[in-house]
């Protein structure tokens, strides 16, 4: 092995630059517009093009006969108190190598896109440092060897979003949508919390890697699942499922996806790259990252307990999400519940024990998800920030460029046969879930997605560029420092396709190891499973294309499926009620918590608290008065006595000589007579 | 027949006037007056104790009474010279505004 003592540097280099450019651009005056993107894209092709080094250095390492896994982390303390230390460290693998290109990617291009989408904006300079903070977090999520500095990553990637969300702070609906992000996405961390600090004190470490010692390696994983807690529950198992509450939180998993529609209110590019590509992944990849925690089990036949909740947990969200989206008219919105369904579908994938199928669909995710988000930007800054595809129509001819790009990254998204990244990711996943050994349900809630999938994005494309133009403003295309980025995602989504086919699946034995052999044959082998997803898909575009394509489309009027199902459809339409149930259930209960609090704060506290005031200013008022008239009252009397004398006195002695020969006089005469008289 | 009371009364009366003057006028030039009108009475006393007293013929009297005369000139001299440098100091020669030693 060559020498590779400057892998820790890039890995620091990486994070650390973007960090340089936020923390620059906070102090630098907000009148540097230009300087401000400059750096940050600067910056961010500076990280991407070290992200690429270390990604070929991981390739050509991975290349041996023997080797499993390239693995290399680096460790250091961070502090010490008493005989334990706290240690974190950086950590260089194939799962975190391929998501570093990804990130810096589609962050760079997300950059360079939000200068001509952000340019009227008077908060150009903040928008450009919160992009850097935000993929400073990132990265250093990515390269974290450390469960405690993943988890700072965590949140402050968290924060960044919150900051973007809320970007546009004098809209009302902003500010709610970033305040329910941050706080929707803190019930998950808290049981990521519990999770990492149960963790801690079990096994005395929160390094993943630790040359045999780490939280991922045998000895820990051992200790961990021969240990029992609460109701014969392994230990693996329950904190696994603690770290599985915080990714679910993260990657809007059913039941905490509520915030992700509405941060949809946050500028497009922040959509696309926060809450489409790169943050609401983080949860994926955390049970990528942790998965020998996941899988852990004491019995290895057996499925863990762990990975049944991921499954199940992911299936139910890309249905759900999937249903939902059929139902929107946001054109973000859309897209929103989209993401959702394929963070299910990534979960499900990682459930099923397949990290190199889930983290494909990831990235491949990141790059259509991107594409659509950026496309649905264009789309937007194209016909004057109208969002409501029911007031577009026809924009194929106004904008072709970006229909262009916008019907890969569908075709991409719904899993259009061999060209596209989707279908080979979809494909995998399908066929995880049926040799699935627990349960078949999952399979056919997949394959049912894949049909909703193809049906939604078909009826969006049908509202958005087809038909005549419904709006009121002329549209037009978008700058080039737009549409290069979409083009540019368009080519990474139907070329990452080449990576992970069964022919060739150089991906998955990139990340989980092994050899990789180039095999036509093998495209044919599950045929029947690629098959049925085919004519799924297929039906999907088709009868999205019968009920939305054929008709003229009107704004007002009822939507195609509403007229066929009006009930349903309007369920849909309000996103099967989970907000409302929230706000009838954990909202109306903390805000009956908070009235019952406040009376008790009001009437006992308070009133506690206002009587033993009482008293003490009754005490101190009493010794005041003591004090006054008792001890000082005899000593101030003195003293003011003393004063007005002494002042009387030296009133005599005025200088004026006249007064002084009176007295003089008058005693004379006094003594005169007394001796007279005498 | 003129006799020692009457001398003795009239440097009284002379001596009263000028401790009047001494105490009331608001002019130092007058209190200057006032000062010597005192002064001219204690001479008429010791004129008047020397006259009407046991040795007439030895005119101790007259000779105090010359140098008291030459040194209240000598004193008026001085104390008008101070007048003038107060008023050059103050533009005053009023008494009650000369009342602090610091200039």
């Amino acid at each position: 092995m060559a020498d590779s003592s400057w892998i820790p540097y890039l890995l620091c280099l990486i994070p650390l630059l973007p960090l340089a450019a936020a923390g620059v651009t906070a102090l630098a005056r907000p009148s540097r517009r230009r300087q401000a993107s400059i750096l940050t894209i600067a910056t961010l092709s500076v990280a991407f093009v070290l992200a690429l080094v270390l990604f070929v250095q991981v390739v050509g390492a991975g290349g041996g006969e023997a080797e499993a896994v390239f693995r290399r982390s680096f460790n250091f303390t961070w502090f010490e108190f008493g005989a334990s230390s706290l240690r974190l460290g950086l950590l260089l693998d194939p799962l975190n190598a391929g998501m570093l290109v990804m990130v810096s990617f589609v962050g760079l291009l997300i950059c360079i896109y939000s200068v001509g989408y952000m340019k009227e904006d008077a908060n150009f300079a903040r928008f450009f440092g919160f992009l850097a903070l935000f993929s400073f977090a990132m990265l250093g999520l990515l390269v974290a060897n450390s469960l405690l500095l993943l988890f700072i990553c965590w949140e402050l990637v968290g924060l960044a979003s919150y900051l973007l969300i809320g970007f546009w702070y004098q809209k009302p609906a902003a500010v709610a949508a970033s305040r329910k992000a941050f706080i929707t996405t803190r019930i998950g961390d808290l049981g990521l919390f519990l999770g990492m600090i149960w963790l801690y004190s079990e096994s005395g470490t929160m390094l993943f890697y630790d040359g045999g010692a780490g939280l991922l390696e045998a000895s820990s994983l051992t200790h961990l699942t021969t240990t029992f807690t609460i109701g014969g529950m392994a230990l693996s198992t329950a904190t696994a499922l603690l770290i599985f509450c915080g990714a679910a939180g993260k990657s809007g998993q059913f039941p905490l996806h509520v915030w992700l529609p509405d941060a949809m209110e946050g500028p497009t590019p922040v959509s696309a790259l926060i809450h489409a590509a790169t943050m609401v992944a983080a949860g994926v990849f955390l049970v990528a990252r942790a998965f020998p925690l996941f899988a852990a089990s004491a019995d290895p036949d057996v499925v863990s307990t762990a990975l049944q909740v991921v499954t199940w947990v992911g299936a139910i969200t890309a249905v759900f999400a999937a249903c939902i989206a059929v139902a929107q008219t946001d054109i973000k919105r859309i897209l929103a519940f989209s993401t959702i369904s394929q963070l299910g579908y990534m979960m499900l994938a990682l459930g099923l024990g397949g990290i190199s199928a889930g983290i494909f669909h990831l990235i491949a995710h990141a790059f259509f998800k991107a594409l659509l988000f950026l496309g649905a930007g264009s789309v937007i800054h194209g016909c004057h920030d109208v969002q409501d595809i029911r007031r577009m129509g026809g924009l194929r001819r106004f904008m072709p460029l970006t229909f262009a790009t916008y019907a890969v990254g569908m075709m991409a998204l719904s899993g259009f046969p061999f060209l596209f990244s989707g279908f080979w990711s979809k494909e995998e996943i399908l066929h995880l879930a049926h040799v699935w050994p627990v349960s078949s349900l999952p399979f056919y809630l997949a394959l049912f997605g894949a049909f909703l999938t193809a049906f939604y994005m078909t009826r969006q494309m049908a509202y958005v560029f087809f038909g005549s133009y419904r709006g009121s403003h002329s549209p037009h295309e978008s700058p080039g420092v737009m549409t290069v980025p979409l083009m540019l995602l368009a080519t990474g989504a139907v070329l990452l396709s080449l990576i992970a086919t069964p022919a060739w699946s150089w991906f998955h034995h990139f990340i989980e190891g092994g050899q990789t052999h180039f095999e036509m044959a093998a495209i044919f082998e599950g045929w029947g499973l690629m098959l049925l997803s085919i004519v799924l898909v297929g039906s999907g575009v088709g009868i999205g294309w019968w009920l939305y394509g054929r008709q003229v489309l009107t704004v007002d009027g009822p939507d195609a499926l509403e007229q066929k199902v009006p009930r349903l459809y309007q369920a849909l339409a309000q996103r099967l009620y989970v907000d409302e149930f929230y706000e009838a259930t954990v909202i109306r209960l903390q805000r009956m918590l908070a009235c019952l609090a406040e009376i008790l704060e009001r009437r006992v506290w308070a009133g506690a608290v206002m009587l033993v005031a009482a008293a003490f200013r009754a005490v101190s008022r009493l010794s005041r008065n003591i004090d006054r008239s008792f001890f000082n009252g005899g000593f101030d009397q003195g003293c003011s006595s003393l004063r007005g004398s002494g002042g009387r006195v030296a009133r005599w002695q005025n200088g004026d000589i006249q007064t002084y020969l009176g007295w003089i006089g008058s005693g004379v005469v006094l003594l005169l007579i007394f001796f007279a008289w005498l | 027949m003129i006799s020692l009371p009457i001398f003795l009364i009239l440097s009284a009366i002379l001596f009263s006037l000028g401790l009047f003057a001494v105490l009331s006028r608001h002019s130092m030039i007058l209190l200057l007056i006032g000062v010597e009108l005192m002064l001219a009475s204690a001479n008429l006393n010791f004129i008047a104790f020397w006259r009407f007293g046991p040795h007439p013929e030895a005119m101790t009297g007259a000779l105090f009474v010359l140098f008291s005369i030459a040194v209240a000139a000598a004193e008026a001299a001085v104390g008008l010279s101070l007048i003038l440098l107060i008023y050059r100091h103050l533009r005053s020669t009023n008494p009650k505004d000369v009342n602090s030693l610091h200039g």
